[in-house]
């Protein structure tokens, strides 16, 4: 919880408030979600489709918006978050809080509205899982806070996929056991580079916990496990030639960097500040969190370009 | 005769900046709301489409 009371807010932007809602964040879980729904099968009406989507990024949004109330007391003390809208004392905490419970209703209002109450119980959850059960409880008790709390951004395909059809079957699970496997070695090659600020704001993240060795040797063991992970969905069919391609091709290159930073000195050195400007035995954690982002993107747009371009049935 | 009770109040006098920002959050505001009753209009028009209100009167 925070106490900050800052002078506020009296020329907070419409752009601060926005900030609340992790448009960062907010761009993946469209982009996943939108994956999610063009590959499930039937029809669809576009603008119900729209409407649902919508619906999941403003709850993603939400769930931001709580996590940057509760989380503001940590924010302020990591370089990488010290200039988020509340540890800087632009918009209230009590207005962050707010702006998340409303749009957390209205969001699932909406999902109700638009798609069926499968997808608006996800939705709830996912929220609840994010705001709750991640920001409140597992973040600042646990070591694993990201592996378990990355259901909550891996979920959005599957949500999108029940908004369409009203059910779940084994393909978007396995969309969402793919963006779970693929959250800890991305965050923690994140991690591994800021663990001077992650044990200067008292979060348990694995490399100030267990030190840079063990965070090395576990982002290996799921860059191995996600791997063929990510090829499963060409068994299942749901994946087709290209997507193959994508899965092989940089499921490769993620185990091939994994191993670089296994066998580098990343993070032994506790470092904090600026990301992109990391000491040079860092560099090899910051290359595998870019690729770990561009890889997942090209997974899902795989996928999207597979269906949209009539590659794949 | 008393004084009127607005003279006895803490009024926040906002500057002209401070004002500036608030009108701009309120025509943002006003502008999601908007949106917000466009979109249930459509979907509103999707599921009418889909033969909600196709049943015997």
């Amino acid at each position: 919880m925070t106490d900050i009371s800052a002078d506020h807010a009296r020329t907070a932007t419409a752009g601060d408030y926005f900030a609340l809602l992790k448009p960062r964040v907010m761009s993946l879980v469209v982009f996943t979600a939108l994956v999610g729904y063009v590959c499930a099968p039937g029809a669809g009406d576009p603008t119900l489709g729209f409407a649902a989507i919508l619906a999941l990024a403003v709850g993603a949004g939400a769930s931001g918006a709580l996590n940057m109330w509760y989380d503001a007391d940590i924010d302020a003390r990591m370089a990488r978050t010290a200039s988020r809208p509340v540890p800087s004392g632009r918009v209230a905490p009590q207005e962050a809080l707010g702006l998340g419970v409303a749009l957390s209703v209205l969001s699932v209002l909406t999902m109700i509205l638009a798609a069926n109450l499968l997808a608006a119980a996800l939705l709830a959850f996912t929220i609840f899982f994010y705001a709750v059960v991640y920001t409140m409880w597992l973040k600042r008790s646990t070591p694993q806070n990201i592996v378990i709390g990355g259901l909550a951004g891996a979920l959005p395909p599957a949500i999108a996929w029940a908004a369409k059809t009203g059910s779940l079957t084994l393909d978007p699970i396995l969309l969402v056991a793919i963006i779970f496997m693929w959250t800890p070695p991305h965050f923690w090659a994140l991690a591994l580079t800021q663990s001077r600020d992650y044990a200067n704001a008292g979060v348990p993240m694995l490399p100030v916990t267990h030190g840079a060795k063990t965070t090395r040797a576990q982002i290996l063991i799921y860059a191995l496990l996600l791997a063929p992970l990510a090829y499963a969905p060409v068994l299942t069919g749901l994946g087709g030639p290209l997507y193959a391609g994508v899965a092989l091709i940089g499921g490769a290159a993620m185990v091939v960097l994994a191993i670089m930073v296994a066998r580098s000195k990343a993070g032994d050195a506790a470092e904090g500040g600026d990301i992109y400007n990391a000491r040079a035995e860092n560099k090899p954690a910051l290359r595998l969190f870019v690729v770990s982002i561009a890889y997942l993107f090209a997974l899902f747009a795989a996928l999207l370009v597979e269906r949209v371009a009539g590659l794949h049935p | 005769m008393t004084e009127p009770q607005e003279a006895s109040r803490d009024v926040v006098k906002l500057t002209p900046e401070e004002e500036a920002a608030r009108k701009k959050r309120n025509v943002w505001i006003a502008l999601g709301l908007f949106a917000f009753m466009v979109l249930v209009f459509f979907v509103t028009l999707a599921k009418m489409k889909a033969g909600v209100l196709d049943r015997p009167l």
